[in-house]
């Protein structure tokens, strides 16, 4: 117990030190070139959605002020609240498993128990450099069951594994592929946040004979809290956005995965092939308001102390 | 700022002229402007000369541009390549919506054609002098381009349908080609059954595929009358093709292959995938994504709904249309002209395209052509005489873009679960109509 | 405060000799290693098939080499095919990437850094505001943005890739995280006693000490601008601009053009030949993790 304390309290402390410099108009001097351009290029398109989304343009009969009536229409959209169960339920499940599987490996590589560890450091990271249409060729080879990996693996050990493809797998697949992707990505912010800990702080526990567990537990996850919040609410926002992946995968599964499957796709289908662009860009402000709300309370809970 | 204004008042100034000289050669009203004028403008454009745009994802159009730039020296072309397909039709759409940016000549597909001329984003080239192209190009294409009196593109290629057929599996299994479904159907199971892994076709769910068929099969279940739509599919034609495929997706006869992925080119490649139904632009695609196919493949007629009929239909081909927002359509036209209708056809030939001419599709050396790669067959012979024998009175949707953007949505379901055929017809057909009455049109 | 002078630098840059190096743990490095495995398995077959031919491709086992070594071959095929057009898309992403990345990591470090140790005005709702457009999605954007765009005459420009990638919101939350947990604000008032301005004390006393995180902004912001896909596709229209995801878009969408050659090779091959920089751009910025050069702030 007294352990605790000892290794505890300087964990606190550079938190406590860090405090902001002093009120000045400075800060915005320095924020300037950020908020200029974020702007230009994501305030004025949401602001032109918003007005888009007040209005109905036909292919006969041109275009009319129609107020909320494509909100109206969204909230009784099945298609819509399907596509939100889903990211919700992927949500659930994927972040989760993600989120474990980066902070392992991000300790593992930062503990400097492990033999080459920067090799494992850019494996990991790799895929996320992998370009969509070399993810669509490999993951299209790695899910075929026909001719493909899993084909292959049946055949080999005469077994017959259920299809990735299939409507009730595909979900499971594209989780798969979003972790393969973004696990690296995740384990490098997390060990980023590791490598900024103050090396006193391990002194500290050292002297205290702190095993490897407590160490971990009592200095190094409190001190990147503010990066798992971080990775935790940009993991929500992309799991809410889904788009890439079942876009890509659609080409190998065009059954299974429909252009409403998630929120993201179901807005990029309305404007790219329906040229519905009013009813796209109000699914697009629900979604928007929507994850805003789930984002902000992750913020208030987990932010609030790292700060 | 200053280069923008100027910018856009040339914009403004040119369009203002295009729009009279329109206007004069009596473009609005009439079935028939004075062509001869548009035709006029046309010479004159070609003497002036220019820079037009050119977006289309054809290949063969690379060469006809470097002739058609060597013929008229003062005339620039930029051939651009703004995706295939549906990404191309998109990125026109948004170029129409912005006001800038628009090309001069655009290549449609036929069944994307309706939606843009219905909407008057490509005009109507009558005047330039298309209406005297009737009889240059076949009849089914040359349909394919004209809506309520109007011409709004020019054929470039067709796709009338043949069976492709993979000659080892079937000499390896005894297996006679089948001339009609029926007959289709059998070899079907005999295949499967003779190697598990082998498959007569693939077949995932695919809209062009499918209405091709139905379009064969009799079926017209797209009627169009102006801003009137009617939809159905479940008349005889849609009924009959729905009946055969059911059989063969309850039997596992098809393979689960998405076509044009690496898997369905390699089917093709080791005989897993025993034959395809498909336009007649096929040939040059196996040749090239299928090199070790070569000697093995065969073209026959599209196996028949009633034995000793000669019906088919086309899947796939394009037209290529002049946006109504091109600041220089004369000059476009001069272009297109060549492309589909000149000196450019036989160039696109040579080079594999099949042609939408009749000049053309029945010349000698097209029609006696031998192919290596098909054990030297006359295959033209063959598709040739598909062309000929496309069923008449078929149409797209006027939004026939979005309607197959959803085929898999609902259609599709029937090919992974126990969703009957016919039943994804029939969702297929109501959330088209949601969408027709969504749009303005009067549905069913 | 005794933590202000646990942080002082040179301190820390004697103190990190000090601190024991554990043991090396072979049970540990087996259980990454399987997480390694899972992400090198897609890769290698990226690898294999990139020394087969298109026949190879299609006739070969996806997970094992194909009857010929082609690598080279397809190599030499990528870089000259159609003009060498590979190159140019090559020059294009690099041009990209350079302007893009590198400006959307300064603007980045500096506005997280004012987010985390200065107060101001209007503070609070960055956040807010942040987040909230983040959420809005993008691919839903993309339509206005491209009529926005194009209003100023910037589509089918560099442009109209460059600008928006000088964006990462989550560039500047993490640097945000960063700021406030590596600088202490005691070395900034200490600077400012010094009579520094605000900027020389940023470049002097924060940017050193920010090295870790700069440089992971850094690289996400490189792969997220190489690998930019949807945002060009709808932005350019002239090849001669692509970078290179797109351009290997349009060769693999060849295989499914009537007429068009099959060259899933040279698209499997340009792949591995687009990740190859980026291999190399990390290998030398992980330098950065390891290295003195933020003095104390790192360990080991």
């Amino acid at each position: 117990m007294v352990a605790t304390g000892a290794v505890v309290a300087p964990a606190e402390k550079p938190a406590a030190s860090s405090g902001h410099y002093r009120r000045s108009w400075a800060g915005w001097g320095f924020l300037a070139p950020f908020a200029l351009v974020f702007a230009l290029v994501f305030l004025a398109p949401i602001a032109y959605s918003i007005y888009l989304s007040v209005f109905q343009d036909k292919l006969i009969g041109g275009n009319s002020f129609v107020g909320l009536d494509n909100y109206k229409q969204a909230l009784t959209d099945a298609a819509f609240y399907d596509s939100i169960w889903r990211v919700s339920l992927f949500l659930v499940v994927q972040v989760p498993i993600m989120l474990f599987l980066a902070l392992l490996a991000a300790l593992a590589i930062d503990g400097g128990r492990l033999y080459g560890a920067s090799l494992f450091r850019i494996s990991i990271f790799l895929p996320y450099a992998v370009p969509a249409v070399v993810a669509t060729l490999m993951w299209g080879f790695m899910y075929g069951s026909q001719f493909g990996l899993v084909g292959s693996i049946n055949d080999f050990f005469g077994i017959s594994l259920p299809d990735p493809l299939s409507p009730t797998w595909v979900l499971a697949s594209i989780g798969n592929i979003v972790t393969w992707e973004f696990v690296g990505y995740n384990m490098l912010i997390f060990y980023a946040a590791l490598r900024v800990i103050p090396v006193s702080l391990y002194e500290a526990a050292a002297i205290d004979g702190a095993s490897e567990v407590r160490i971990i537990r009592a200095i190094k996850l409190p001190a990147i809290r503010g990066a798992l919040v971080i990775a935790t609410i940009f993991s929500i926002i992309g799991s809410f956005q889904l788009f890439n992946e079942p876009n890509i995968l659609q080409n190998v599964a065009p059954n299974a995965i429909s252009t409403q499957y998630t929120p993201n796709f179901y807005a990029y289908s309305l404007s790219f092939s329906g040229q519905q662009y009013n009813y796209s860009a109000t699914i697009a402000i629900i979604m928007g308001l929507l994850t805003m709300a789930v984002a902000y309370v992750v913020q208030l809970r987990g932010m609030r102390k790292a700060l | 700022m200053i280069i923008k204004h100027r910018r856009l008042l040339r914009a403004v100034a040119v369009s203002v002229v295009a729009a009279l000289a329109l206007a004069a050669c009596g473009g609005s009203d009439g079935d028939k402007p004075s062509a001869s004028g548009g035709a006029d403008d046309v010479k004159a454009a070609l003497e002036k000369g220019g820079t037009i745009t050119v977006w289309a994802w054809e290949p063969t159009l690379e060469q006809v541009v470097k002739d058609f730039e060597a013929e008229h020296t003062n005339v620039k072309i930029k051939l651009v390549n703004a995706g295939t397909g549906n990404d191309q039709y998109t990125a026109l759409q948004n170029a129409i919506k912005a006001g800038s940016g628009v090309p001069d000549v655009a290549q449609l597909e036929y069944y994307a054609l309706p939606q843009f001329s219905l909407a008057k984003s490509v005009a109507d080239v009558s005047a330039f002098g298309a209406s005297s192209l009737d009889k240059t190009f076949t009849p089914g294409p040359w349909a394919s381009v004209q809506q309520a009196g109007g011409i709004y593109g020019l054929p470039m290629d067709s796709g009338p349908m043949a069976l492709f057929y993979n000659k080892d599996v079937f000499d390896k299994y005894d297996i006679a080609v089948p001339t009609t479904w029926d007959e289709y159907v059998a070899a079907a199971r005999k295949i499967h059954k003779a190697d598990p892994k082998a498959y007569i076709a693939n077949d995932s769910g695919d809209a062009g595929f499918t209405t091709s068929m139905i379009w064969q099969a009799g079926g017209q279940p797209f009627k169009v009358d102006g801003e009137k739509v009617t939809i159905d599919l479940a008349d005889e034609g849609s009924k009959r093709f729905a009946g055969t495929w059911q059989t063969l997706l309850d039997e596992d006869l098809v393979a689960p292959v998405q076509s044009w992925s690496d898997e369905w080119y390699k089917g093709l490649a080791n005989g897993t995938i025993a034959t395809l139904t498909i336009g007649a632009w096929m040939p040059a695609n196996l040749e090239s994504g299928v090199a070790s196919g070569a000697g093995k493949w065969r073209v026959a007629p599209m196996p028949q709904w009633e034995s000793g009929a000669h019906a088919s239909s086309e899947n796939g081909g394009s037209s290529l249309a002049i946006p109504e927002a091109s600041k220089n359509k004369a000059l476009a036209y001069a272009f297109m002209d060549y492309a589909t209708a000149g000196k450019g056809v036989q160039t696109r030939v040579d080079a594999g395209a099949f042609p939408a001419t009749t000049k053309e599709i029945s010349s000698p050396d097209f029609v006696n052509k031998k192919f290596p790669y098909f054990g030297d067959q006359e295959v033209n012979k063959v598709l040739a005489a598909s062309a000929e024998d496309v069923v008449k009175g078929w149409s797209y949707l006027p939004f026939q873009v979005y309607a197959n953007s959803i085929f898999n949505d609902t259609v599709g379901k029937a090919y992974v679960s126990k969703t009957p055929l016919e039943q994804g017809l029939a969702d297929w057909q109501k959330k088209s109509v949601t969408y027709g009455d969504q749009q303005g049109f009067t549905v069913n | 405060m005794a933590t202000t002078t646990a942080l002082r630098p040179a301190q820390r840059a004697r103190s990190k000799h000090s601190f024991a190096r554990p043991r090396r743990s072979p049970l540990l490095t087996a259980l990454t290693g399987l997480v390694m495995l899972y992400s090198l398995v897609p890769l290698a077959w990226l690898v294999i098939n990139s020394t087969k031919s298109q026949d190879d491709l299609l006739s070969s086992f996806g997970l094992w080499f194909g009857d010929d070594f082609s690598l080279f071959s397809n190599i030499t095929d990528t870089l000259t095919y159609d003009d060498g057009i590979f190159l140019r898309w090559l020059g294009n992403t690099v041009l990209y990437v350079v302007v893009g990345a590198g400006g959307a990591t300064v603007l980045a470090v500096m506005g997280g850094y004012a987010l985390a140790k200065f107060d101001f005005p209007g503070k609070k709702s960055v956040f807010a505001v942040v987040i909230g457009a983040v959420a809005v999605p993008g691919t839903a954007l993309a339509v206005p943005t491209f009529l926005m765009f194009s209003e100023m005459g910037l589509t089918n420009t560099p442009w109209s890739v460059i600008i928006p990638s000088l964006i990462s919101p989550f560039g500047l939350y993490l640097m945000w995280t960063f700021a406030t947990d590596a600088i202490p604000t005691e070395l900034m008032e200490a600077a400012k006693m010094d009579g520094a301005s605000e900027l020389r004390t940023f470049v002097q006393v924060a940017l050193p000490l920010l090295a870790p995180g700069i440089v992971t902004v850094l690289l996400f912001s490189m792969v997220a601008t190489w690998n930019n896909y949807f945002l060009p596709l709808v932005m350019l229209k002239d090849p001669d601009w692509y970078p290179l995801t797109v351009g290997l878009n349009s060769w693999n969408s060849q295989a499914m053009t009537a007429g068009g050659d099959v060259i899933f090779n040279l698209v499997i091959t340009g792949s591995l030949l687009t990740i190859l920089p980026l291999i190399a751009a990390f290998l030398l910025l992980q330098r950065f993790w390891q290295s003195g050069l933020s003095a104390g702030s790192v360990k080991e």
